[in-house]
């Protein structure tokens, strides 16, 4: 079925603060065959918030996550994360297409600290797949 | 000026240790099945995570520099076997620009084919 087109332009809730430990940073670097030696998260940890934004917009709009192929990711930043901070990503929907039967929706999420400063901004290309029960 | 390829071996436990890491439990990077179901070759792994390895050689690089941007597309889904696993390798060519910034332009390959799509990070120092 495909994704509710009047979704373009609107704003999600922010996600719930979370606390960058160490210890997740750890896990992260070491998920992807790395040894965290201090100092600032990867550059792709950002991901952890956009994620869970991008779940919790899903979640809303009744999107199985399993038909859900990724097409493409950018951050930009402003600073890097760093354990201690506080973040919270706010999704909002960019764009919103259908090729080959797929829905293609483009997301942005900007992610800020306590003080509501952006910290970085990531856009991401979902493609929803109708698969075979499509 | 090309800098030193790296080579990353991705397997299923990398996976389900990335899925933990991530929050990112999306089953087609755990379940042959569901994965076939939606049309994809196998269990793949997640995008995020061989954008995560160019990170890496990028910080393997650059060990000092701040990370300004960094993207790509998901061009070719990288298939992780039951057993063994698949070997992700980066090379990279870097343009230091006059403003400070250092331009990255990747190449992230699996057994030869390229699974980026113009993946590119930009340094600062």
């Amino acid at each position: 079925m495909p994704v509710d087109q009047t979704l373009i332009g609107r704003v999600f809730p922010p996600t719930r603060p979370y606390t960058v430990s160490e210890e997740k940073v750890r896990d992260f670097v070491a998920a992807t065959g790395g040894t965290y030696e201090g100092g600032a998260a990867p550059a792709t940890f950002p991901i952890v918030l956009a994620f869970d934004a991008m779940n919790a917009f899903l979640e809303a709009e009744s999107i199985d996550l399993f038909r859900i192929v990724h097409g493409e990711q950018r951050f930009t930043y402003r600073r890097p994360v760093r354990p201690g901070d506080v973040l919270t990503a706010t999704l909002s929907v960019a764009s919103l297409r259908q090729i080959a039967g797929n829905d293609i929706i483009g997301t942005t999420s900007e992610i800020t600290d306590e003080s509501g400063d952006l910290v970085c901004a990531t856009s991401a290309t979902l493609v929803h797949r109708a698969g075979d029960q499509g | 000026m090309s800098l030193p390829t790296q080579t990353y071996r991705i397997t299923r436990a990398d996976l389900v240790r990335y899925a933990e890491a991530s929050g990112d439990h999306n089953p087609i990077h755990q379940d042959e099945a569901v994965a076939r179901s939606v049309g994809l070759p196998g269990v793949i792994a997640h995008g995020m995570y061989t954008m995560a390895l160019a990170a890496r050689a990028v910080s393997a690089w650059f060990p000092d520099a701040e990370v300004v941007s960094l993207g790509c597309k998901f061009t070719n889904p990288v298939v992780v076997p039951a057993e063994g696993g698949v070997d992700i390798v980066v090379a990279g060519e870097a343009k230091p620009g006059d403003d400070g910034l250092t331009s990255v332009a990747l190449t992230v390959t699996c057994a030869g084919q390229k699974v980026l799509g113009m993946p590119k990070a930009v340094v600062r120092g």
